[in-house]
């Protein structure tokens, strides 16, 4: 609170990104956790506006105008303000305040921390334990013939930025293991992200090798052969490094790089060529610009929209994807994903391909499955990805924002096989920026702690548990039970890729259709999923207290 | 020459084809008048393919062995066949000599120029007669219903020997006050005759939108007492009235030049003239050319494809479209002022932009019927050259004349409105998707012809049957209806922000894979639907569901919380 100068500033002015329409005039509050703007309008009606400061990715004080001093909001959510204060003063102190509770220092000074959604401890326990990383192996058969569950990360020892349990080969011996674990950067072994069984194919996933120009390592060697032999379908593996070739060659004079199709026995070796972190994070910038561009032609939206690069880089990620569904379930071929860290985009790419290859992913507690398993346990850098601390901004990149429409790309081209509708999606990306739940605090490669996962679970609150309860909010209507066991071919041609306007340009409703087929779909067969859900809450205890929390919930995002 | 000399192979055996969706066939082609039809022969009565030779817009043969090279297997050849709804076959014929005759039959048939000779005058369905209605409304019928118009309008009979105006029809609604003789001189400073006439009438405010082609000051600004008199007429007095010119003010000047022109100021003093710059004619047909070739090209660069996209300037087309529609409504629904749309010939851009702004304004325009009368009114009626402008689709080689797929890019934009307002048309995409193609090549007389004149002289509407009278049928297909469907009063202004704008996939990859997943969709809505429909019971007219655009319910409300937080 001490960084609030003022708390409330009276006559401030919404501007409207539209020109036609008239701004509005209000009220500014600056509480704790959230900016809120309270418009006056003439039938005192009261319309608010709520900005988490988390959600504030930056603020600009514009030149002063004739009208009054000008400040503009930027969010991570895609939200643009534009604030107009009659007096600079106020200007300044807002402006000042909101610099420093957009950007909290400490992890004690996140949201989640704070927020207490009214649940006993016994709710935040079970909140926690919902979705099992374990349960979704035995899901998929294991252990069996070739594949176990490993119990040798349990101290994050050999790798802290994994999982405490790991899918290995069987007959990968302790020696492979961690002799594989100390050739691979940061100790990301090759382990198993998804076991195809009908196929039995398997999905893997580690970093890149320490092999530099000429160093190798047996036991890495016989690691990815213990995972071409658990595959009997077929003789070898692909290996595939999801950099540009380049980059990868670029590591190899850094005493990192790509595996030499000499030393290993039966791999077969591809790059994909998606961009890094620094290159993705430029075209979203660029992508903005034409989202928040004033009018534009058509030619100048569409040549933005190219020049961005952003549906190349999405298309790159998806192709990457299609690939290693392909190879699991067409080939019958396992196949081993690596980038440098193989935290981001071997993350991308490894959830999208369980996506294409296994419905229940298409679910939505599946999808919770999913983000939990290969994107929390596997240690994608939340903190620094989404910048929820004041840190280096050049560890910014909206790697998971890619994933999301990875998904919604593949939701748009199959209406029919997605639990979810885009809402869902929507609502994650807000929720991972947001860190009013601890699910995506404090993934960094120092703090992947087992002391501090504990901690966070004592502290804060699962997200999972609350999305579940809002879920039908968040369902689709077309979804159709019966075509689940398809794995998904989507076509990957250039037209296919379109842009979200969903997302990038949520807040500006007047782009948005004027009526939504999926509220009057939803609101068709609330009647039946109603009837559901009075069922599943009448087995809940603490009924009452759920619907109450269910409601301040959403009125606290 | 008699249809039948074009055919010098009318059956080859052993033919393969290929076809999006399907295995390759093998059976038997046939060439008929007007058909291609091809068949695998185990069941008689049936066919795996019948294409109207007018759909074929363009043929490509490869003929292998064309330099006579002995081969065991005989010589072949390969037809590739485009049509003009955009799919792509190929037939993989055996013996050279009956592949070229058949490229060269299809040729010949899919071009012919005589109205007499296309296949609507020879189709003779047995659950259709002649005797029939023909067409939904006339005129006449319009201004009956129409009280609003009762006042101050009048129907005018000046044209019913198409002398005055050859491509208007024989009836027209003008000012009551002004006289058949005025129109006649006014028509007489429109280029082709086309005196402003009614278009139509708002519900609300009684405010119209007129149509004509542009004046013809010329370059000694001419004027015409009689063609202001008539406007003066429209705005009846003090009010002030908006022309919507779809040229930009340099080509209206330059039209000056060559005899056209604009309404000048100081004649017009009541109207304040707006000019929107509007692509026409080859443009717009070469717009069309190069979206399709880019939704067809196989290159895996997303640069590519969108500059492609860009530089096909189909949307921008569509943007335009809809922008000056929506300039129209806001003249007419929110400013109450008249308005009158046109460019040059008053054919093309003009009758676009006046019917999408009919169908922005007029909850009629937006059931199944009222659509099909507003299409019959304001293209057929109104002259549009459908002849001219679809004697050619995307595919063809042959040297553009008068092609230009205006009708096109108005389905196009009323697809944009309804995926905008999907609950607001009685009609789905389906509907949009028949007419794109009924438009090229039909079994119907509907779209045949310039005129209402050259209609009349070819015997169109005693030798033909009505595409639309047969859509409307009693049990019209479920595919036309919007399951979604709730009228709503108020107008429905599309967004005109690129971002609101989307390729047209239903048309432009309609025989793709994604084709057959928008279909699931669609069966899925259906389903829930009519699902709905059973367990709400037969009183459910009780439990409508009022989410009209500025009623949101509880729901709604909630859903716009949780999004704006």
């Amino acid at each position: 609170m001490e960084h609030i100068i003022t708390p409330k500033v009276e006559y401030v002015k919404l501007l409207n990104t539209y020109p036609e329409k008239k701004s509005a005039l209000g009220t500014l509050y600056l509480t704790a956790t959230h900016l809120i703007y309270v418009e006056q309008t003439n039938n005192n009606a009261r319309t608010e506006t709520w900005v988490l400061h988390h959600h504030i990715l930056s603020v600009e004080k514009l030149p002063l105008t004739a009208s009054g001093c000008p400040l503009l909001i930027r969010c991570k959510t895609f939200q643009l303000l534009h604030l107009l204060f009659q007096r600079e003063r106020d200007c300044q102190d807002v402006f000042q305040s909101l610099l420093r509770l957009s950007q909290p220092v400490k992890e004690e000074e996140l949201y989640a921390f704070l927020y207490n959604p009214h649940q006993n401890e016994e709710d935040r326990r079970q909140g926690w334990e919902f979705i099992s990383v374990a349960n979704d192996f035995s899901r998929m058969g294991l252990s069996n013939e070739y594949w176990e569950i490993s119990h040798l990360n349990k101290n994050y020892e050999i790798c802290s930025t994994y999982p405490s349990i790991l899918g290995l080969p069987k007959n990968a011996s302790v020696a492979v293991v961690t002799g594989s674990a100390k050739f691979r950067s940061r100790g990301r072994l090759p382990v198993l992200s998804y076991y195809h069984k009908d196929t039995k194919a398997a999905l893997c996933r580690c970093s890149q090798p320490l092999s530099g120009l000429t160093s190798r390592c047996v036991e890495d060697e016989q690691m990815l052969q213990a995972i071409s032999q658990a595959n009997s379908n077929c003789p070898f593996i692909y290996v595939v490094d999801t950099r540009p070739k380049l980059n990868a060659m670029a590591n190899r004079a850094a005493g990192k790089g790509y595996e030499n199709e000499d030393n290993y026995s039966n791999i077969r070796f591809q790059f994909q060529g998606i961009e890094n972190i620094h290159i993705m994070r430029n075209s979203l910038q660029k992508l903005l610009e034409v989202c928040s561009m004033k009018s534009p032609s058509m030619s100048d939206y569409l040549t933005g929209l190219e020049n961005s690069g952003w549906l190349r880089h999405i298309k790159s990620v998806m192709d990457a994807g299609v690939f290693l569904a392909k190879a699991v379930c067409d080939e019958r071929v396992s196949v081993l994903v690596h980038c440098s860290d193989g935290w981001d985009r071997t993350a991308q790419v490894c959830s999208l391909a369980c996506i294409l290859l296994d419905p229940y992913y298409r679910t939505i507690k599946g999808l919770m499955v999913l983000i939990e398993k290969e994107w929390i346990s596997f240690g994608h850098k939340f903190s620094h990805r989404c910048g929820h601390l004041d840190t280096d901004p050049k560890e910014v990149s909206p790697v998971f924002t890619q994933f999301l429409e990875c998904v919604w790309q593949l939701s748009e081209q199959f209406p029919c096989v997605f639990e979810f509708n885009e809402r869902y999606l929507i609502e994650i990306h807000n929720q991972v920026y947001a860190c009013q739940y601890g699910n995506f605090i404090g993934k960094t490669a120092r703090t992947h702690t087992h002391k501090h996962t504990c901690m966070l679970h004592e502290k804060t609150f699962s997200l999972w548990p609350y999305l579940l309860k809002n879920q039908h909010l968040y369902r689709n209507p077309l979804y159709r039970r019966s075509l689940e066991s398809t794995v998904l071919r989507p076509s990957t041609l250039p037209l296919h890729f379109k842009f979200w306007c969903g997302m990038y340009n949520h807040y500006d409703r007047g782009m948005h259709p004027k009526q939504s087929v999926l509220d009057q779909l939803l609101s068709l067969t609330q009647k039946q999923v109603e009837g559901e859900r009075t069922m599943t809450e009448l087995q809940r205890v603490s009924g009452f207290v759920e619907v109450l929390s269910v409601w301040r919930g959403i009125r606290l995002i | 020459m008699e249809l039948s000399e074009h055919i010098k192979t009318a059956n080859v055996e052993d033919v393969t084809l290929r076809r999006p969706f399907h295995p390759a066939l093998r059976g038997t082609l046939c060439v008929t008048s007007h058909h291609l039809l091809f068949s695998d022969r185990k069941d008689e009565a049936s066919w795996q393919l019948l294409i109207l030779l007018k759909n074929i817009d363009a043929i490509e043969k490869s003929v292998e062995n064309l330099f006579g090279y002995p081969r065991a297997m005989g010589s072949s050849g390969t037809i590739t066949i485009k049509c003009k709804d955009l799919l792509v076959l190929q037939l993989e014929i055996p013996g050279m000599e009956e592949c070229l005759n058949i490229a060269s039959s299809i040729e010949a048939l899919s071009s012919l120029e005589s109205v007499t000779e296309m296949y609507p005058f020879f189709y003779r369905p047995s659950h259709l007669t002649l005797n029939g209605p023909w067409g939904l409304s006339s005129t006449e019928q319009y201004y009956k219903q129409t009280e609003r118009l009762w006042d101050r309008w009048r129907v005018s009979t000046v044209n019913s020997d198409y002398s005055v105006c050859p491509s208007y029809p024989s009836a027209v609604i003008v000012p009551r006050e002004v006289d058949d003789d005025k129109l006649i001189r006014s028509a007489r400073f429109r280029q082709g005759g086309r005196f402003p006439v009614l278009s139509y009438c708002h519900h609300r405010n009684g405010m119209v939108i007129m149509r004509s082609s542009q004046p013809l000051t010329g370059a000694n600004k001419k004027r015409c007492k009689e063609d202001e008199l008539l406007l003066q007429a429209v705005i009846d007095g003090s009010e002030l009235g908006y022309i919507i010119d779809l040229r930009s003010a340099q080509q209206a000047q330059q039209a000056r030049m060559t005899g056209g022109g604009f309404e000048s100021k100081s004649f017009y003093s009541h109207w304040k003239r707006i000019h929107r710059h509007h692509e026409r004619g080859k443009i717009v047909q070469e717009s069309l050319i190069k979206l399709v070739e880019a939704c067809s090209d196989p290159s895996h660069s997303v640069d590519r494809w969108l500059s492609k996209l860009e530089n096909s300037k189909w949307l921008s087309h569509v943007h335009s479209a809809l922008s000056t529609a929506g300039l129209v409504v806001e003249c007419v629904e929110r400013d109450g002022h008249s308005v009158l749309v046109h460019g040059s010939e008053g054919t093309d851009n003009t009758l676009l932009v006046s019917s999408l702004a009919q169908l922005i304004l007029d909850p009629a325009s937006r059931t199944v019927t009222g659509f099909l009368c507003l299409l019959e009114r304001e293209w057929i009626q109104a002259g549009h050259p459908f002849q001219q402008r679809c004697a050619h689709s995307a595919y063809s080689h042959a040297r553009l004349k008068q092609e230009c797929p205006i009708f096109l890019l108005l389905l196009d934009c009323v697809w944009q409105v309804w995926r905008q307002f999907p609950l607001a048309l009685e009609f789905s995409e389906a509907l949009l998707l028949r007419l794109a193609q009924e438009v090229y090549a039909s079994n119907y007389g509907t779209f045949l012809c310039n005129s209402e004149q050259e209609r009349c002289a070819a015997g169109v509407k005693e030798n033909t049957h009505c595409l639309f009278q047969s859509l409307l049928r009693p049990d019209i297909e479920e595919q036309y209806l919007n399951p979604l469907y709730e009228p709503t009063d108020l107008a429905i202004w599309p967004s005109v922000h690129p971002q609101s704008l989307q390729l047209w996939t239903g048309l432009f990859l309609r025989w793709t894979e994604y084709a057959q997943n928008m279909e699931e969709a669609r069966e899925e809505v259906w389903s829930i639907v009519k699902e709905h429909h059973e367990q709400a019971g037969p009183d459910r007219t009780n439990n409508t569901l009022s989410t009209h655009c500025d009623t949101l319910t509880p729901f709604e409300n909630l859903m716009d919380e949780l999004t704006i937080l």
